[in-house]
């Protein structure tokens, strides 16, 4: 079994988007992705999931220098910030796309799919 | 071509699929082949080429490979213990389907690896071209198509893309990818798009070999059958494309250079495809060819059914180049007036696309409007990379009149 990092990312519109729903807007979204995650459980290729803060709630940490810095706001100017992401465990690509598919339906954005590095 | 290169190139894709089931991985199934092949260099011009030459070479691969995993210290045990499985499974000899490339060409196919990756990997691992060849087929320095080939082995050993069968709910998908980098490997060959080389019969060749495989594989699966029949009556007419440096149009060719047996085969796989009742792209395609192949002179041309499949297929299709070639057939019908005022409304996408403009000038030409002609053939002269095509226009070009 490989495990695989699976990123919804949100853009400046998406999340302009977000901000004009109403929570009952997004009922739907969350009760499909709560399906998709008690599927995910069931099978046993769940590892771990979460939705993040929009990244104005982001604080970066840099101790590479002397003394440690700490600055409000994303790392870097981005287009794109991880929205939310699963960690899951599959056989191989092919499942793992199996899964990016049904989460991408479920929470109504494109997914990325990424293997984690092994030993 | 030297018999043991010969039979090596033949052999490799069979090699490398059986090692790459073996092992599980396609750095050592390659490296294994070519010392197989060393081997073989050394032993073959003193004890004769063996009875099975493919199960000979995989044997020996498979020798090496193992030798080689010992060696390597860092494998871990699961590999290790890989080794020790034994393989009872025998070698297929040629002609009975053979699992082993299956796979790796659905791997070599994967839509998670780039398009170009797919192409050059395919060529590669079930073809037998060297990188040397690839670059060159594809115009690239060598270096960039390794890289490039190594990174998509890279990502199919780093992500897990399997060697398997895709299971049948995927299937038609997956086989349209493999189906794709097919045509793709065939139209480099046969029209290459730049650098001096109008034809590569190897590329050709090895787009036709790989579909017969695919087919042996897949009966059943009618765009399959269809895209041979395609690449067959495409193939067929080559004898007479070229004369004197020059592509020859359809209408133009010497149809008693046209090979008999390519066509009748073509015949017979299109007629075995369309029986299946599931038309597709590659079958309707090969269906036009197969009119324009029936016909004696160009003249006997079933223009009406040409102008019925290419509607057919806009149908399943609906793109601008495809209702482009129903408007070449729609010219031999209704005329180049009609033809030419349908043509100009296509327009816009296809500025870019060459074939719009000489089909343009062609139906100018013939309305007599030499000077909107000439400018036709300008526009497409300046986008044609083919050297053929480049002395067939300018020579169309020179010849109108005013």
């Amino acid at each position: 079994m490989s495990q695989y990092f699976l990123a919804v990312n949100h853009d400046e519109a998406s999340i302009a988007e977000m901000e004009t729903m109403t929570v009952e807007d997004m009922q739907p979204m969350f009760e499909a992705v709560g399906a998709f995650n008690e599927k995910l459980r069931a099978e046993g290729a769940w590892l771990f999931a979460g939705g993040l803060q929009t990244h104005d709630a982001t604080t970066v940490v840099d101790n590479t220098g002397e003394a440690p810095v700490v600055t409000d706001g994303p790392f870097s100017e981005s287009k794109e910030y991880l929205g939310g992401f699963w960690i899951i465990e599959a056989a191989d690509l092919d499942a793992a796309l199996d899964w990016a598919k049904q989460g991408s339906r479920a929470c109504g954005g494109p997914v990325e799919v990424r293997p984690f590095q092994e030993g | 071509m030297d018999v043991i290169e010969r039979v090596y190139r033949e052999e490799f894709g069979r090699v490398v699929a059986s090692l790459v089931r073996r092992f599980g991985d396609i750095d050592v199934a390659e490296d294994a082949a070519g010392e197989a092949l060393l081997v073989a260099l050394e032993r073959w011009p003193v004890d004769g080429v063996p009875p099975n030459p493919g199960a000979w070479l995989t044997t020996t691969a498979a020798r090496k490979a193992i030798d080689k995993i010992r060696r390597e210290s860092h494998r871990d045990a699961k590999h290790q213990a890989a080794l020790m499985i034994s393989d009872g499974t025998p070698h297929e000899p040629t002609g009975v389907v053979d699992d082993d490339r299956l796979r790796l060409v659905f791997t070599c196919c994967h839509p998670a690896l780039a398009p170009e990756a797919r192409v050059a990997l395919t060529l590669r691992l079930l073809g037998g071209l060297t990188v040397g060849e690839i670059a060159r087929a594809f115009l690239v320095p060598e270096t960039t198509m390794a890289q490039r080939i190594t990174r998509a082995k890279k990502k199919i050993a780093g992500a897990h893309i399997p060697y398997r069968i895709p299971e049948p709910a995927d299937l038609p998908e997956r086989v349209a990818a493999v189906l794709t980098v097919i045509y793709l490997v065939f139209n480099e060959g046969y029209l290459s798009t730049a650098g001096g080389t109008s034809v590569r019969d190897d590329l050709t060749a090895e787009a036709i070999r790989l579909a017969r495989t695919l087919r042996s594989l897949l009966p059943d699966d009618p765009e399959v059958t269809g895209l041979l029949a395609l690449m067959l009556l495409t193939e067929a007419r080559r004898g007479s494309r070229i004369a004197g440096g020059e592509l020859v149009p359809l209408h133009e060719q010497d149809r008693g250079g046209w090979s008999r047996p390519l066509i009748e085969e073509g015949h017979d796989l299109v007629r075995a495809c369309l029986a299946l009742g599931r038309p597709g792209r590659y079958q309707l395609l090969a269906a036009v060819n197969a009119v324009h192949t029936d016909a004696p002179t160009a003249a006997d041309t079933d223009w009406s059914q040409v102008a019925a499949l290419y509607a057919h297929l806009a149908a399943l299709d609906p793109g601008p180049v495809v209702a482009l070639n129903r408007l070449v057939a729609v010219a031999e019908l209704d005329g180049p007036e009609v033809a030419l005022a349908q043509v100009d409304r296509l327009g816009g996408p296809l500025q870019g696309y060459h074939p719009f403009h000489v089909t343009r000038a062609e139906l100018l030409r013939r309305l007599g409007r030499s000077a909107e002609a000439r400018t036709a053939y300008d526009t497409a002269l300046a986008l044609v990379d083919n050297p053929a095509e480049t002395a067939y226009l300018r020579r169309r070009r020179d010849q109108l009149a005013g």
